[in-house]
């Protein structure tokens, strides 16, 4: 657990658990593990602009999730991230919306 | 002198089916294999499966030890305290080392609650695992449960291994038939007849993915590539709307981008998702790697040994109860697959620096 902010260590996502260079790692490849957590950051961010949020990684340990006008929370894993970011911005995530899907494929087509 | 090794993770597995569809006789016959010699079973009572021939030694009041070195408890409360007992039991040497777990769960229950606890328990989730969901379902009576009940659809969809019981007492083509609606429902998991000669015990908690794999890819084609929309025994679209269909995926897939994607389906819709499974192209690896989630649950992906075959294109089974197929596959496409330019510049141009540093 981290004395500063008691957030308990230890819980294994199963999005984590794909042995790459860089995920299973703590103290060795160190540049592997930073570069696989920016590309964690690179594309949860991708996701969560839909929805006003942004993602950045806290001290290589947790990852901090904020809305624009600076609320934040921080979270442990990706398995915390939608159950957050739904508190933050104050509606559903869902990626059935049909909205959001037509958005997104527009995007793509661009 | 040795002792025998318990696995770092214990399995836990399930044993489910509707009310009578033979789950207490395929525990007595389980129950007497020495396939299960070193499990534990736990049973809602004692009496109905008929253990006293079997008994060699009572160790408490809830818990026995067989002739077949099986040994059998009875889940008095919570499943949860049950399992942990055994554990410490085990611990302190007071039972058998048993390696797996079996639960035989009531008629009526969702397995999933079940799965969750194993998951989800803070002790439990360092010491066991989820291991098959074995589903029972009954030659005579299963095809009109399919038809009325939500819970007997949910009991196939979840499951691992099927297992026809009463067979003998049905016509083959009514048997075919089952198989078909089974294969709807439930696309992957291997299909087992409890009275068939060639019927083995120990198949049914056999954890080999390459069964898994090879049914999933199955020469025959896919068993729903197109959505399947269940019928009751009427012809009527089911309440439950329990559909099955197979995504395939061209191109390597971004781990990140489908975890995330799938956590956020699984954050809305998870208790609609009754199965999520598949064998996936992951960029920048060599093996597949296979999924496998029930509900909110997912199981830790495993890397596979070698692709099955030549095909090296994705595939994800879902198993959806009441969700629209045609949004999902669209939602896929759009978020699932990383659609922004990777970045091959990561590394600084050091040739670039070097140039900069001798100039």
């Amino acid at each position: 657990m981290c004395s500063l902010c008691g957030v308990l260590g230890g819980n294994e996502h199963w999005a984590d658990a794909v042995a790459r260079p860089g995920v299973y790692t703590r103290n060795v490849e160190r540049i592997d593990r930073r570069r696989e957590r920016a590309n964690r950051v690179r594309i949860a961010n991708a996701m969560l602009a839909r929805f006003g949020l942004t993602i950045s990684d806290w001290q290589g340990a947790s990852f901090v999730l904020s809305t624009r006008t600076g609320k934040s929370e921080i979270i442990e894993d990706l398995g915390h991230l939608w159950p957050a970011a739904e508190r933050l911005c104050g509606r559903a995530c869902d990626p059935l919306d049909p909205a959001l899907i037509d958005a997104a494929e527009a995007a793509i087509d661009d | 002198m040795t002792e025998p090794q318990v696995p770092l993770l214990t399995p836990i597995n399930l044993l489910t089916g509707f009310l009578g569809s033979g789950k207490t006789t395929l525990l007595a016959r389980l129950l007497a294999d020495p396939a299960l010699s070193d499990a534990a079973v736990l049973i809602n009572e004692f009496g109905e499966v008929g253990l006293d021939h079997h008994l060699v030694e009572r160790i408490d009041d809830t818990m026995v030890l067989l002739q077949s070195g099986c040994l059998c408890c009875t889940v008095r409360g919570e499943l949860a305290d049950a399992i942990k007992d055994l554990h410490s039991k085990r611990e302190r040497g007071l039972v058998p080392p048993f390696r797996r777990i079996v639960v035989e769960s009531t008629g009526l229950a969702d397995p999933f609650p079940v799965l969750s606890t194993i998951k989800s328990d803070p002790v439990l989730r360092h010491h066991f695992r989820p291991g098959n969901v074995i589903t029972t379902v009954d030659a005579v009576n299963g095809p009109g449960q399919l038809g009325t009940y939500v819970e007997s659809n949910r009991q196939v969809a979840v499951a691992d291994r099927l297992v026809v019981t009463k067979a003998d007492l049905t016509p083959a083509a009514d048997i075919a038939s089952l198989g078909e609606k089974l294969r709807t429902i439930n696309p992957d998991a291997p299909l087992l007849t409890a009275t068939d000669p060639s019927f083995v015990v120990a198949d049914l908690v056999d954890e080999n993915l390459s069964l898994r794999a090879a049914a999933l890819q199955s020469t025959s084609g896919f068993y729903c590539e197109a959505p399947v929309q269940l019928a009751t025994a009427g012809g009527a679209a089911h309440q439950s709307a329990v559909t099955s269909f197979v995504m395939t995926v061209e191109r390597a897939i971004d781990w990140t981008a489908f975890g995330i994607w799938l956590t956020m389906l699984l954050n809305r819709h998870g208790e609609k998702v009754l199965r999520v499974k598949g064998i996936l192209n992951i960029a920048g690896e060599e093996r597949p790697v296979a999924i496998h989630g029930v509900q909110h649950l997912v199981h830790t992906p495993v890397h596979m040994e070698r692709w099955p075959d030549e095909d090296r294109r994705s595939h994800i089974v879902f198993i959806v109860d009441g969700l629209d197929v045609g949004l999902l596959k669209r939602s896929f496409e759009a978020f699932a697959l990383d659609q922004s330019p990777v970045e091959t510049a990561a590394v600084p141009k050091r040739s670039l620096q070097e140039h900069q540093s001798f100039s």
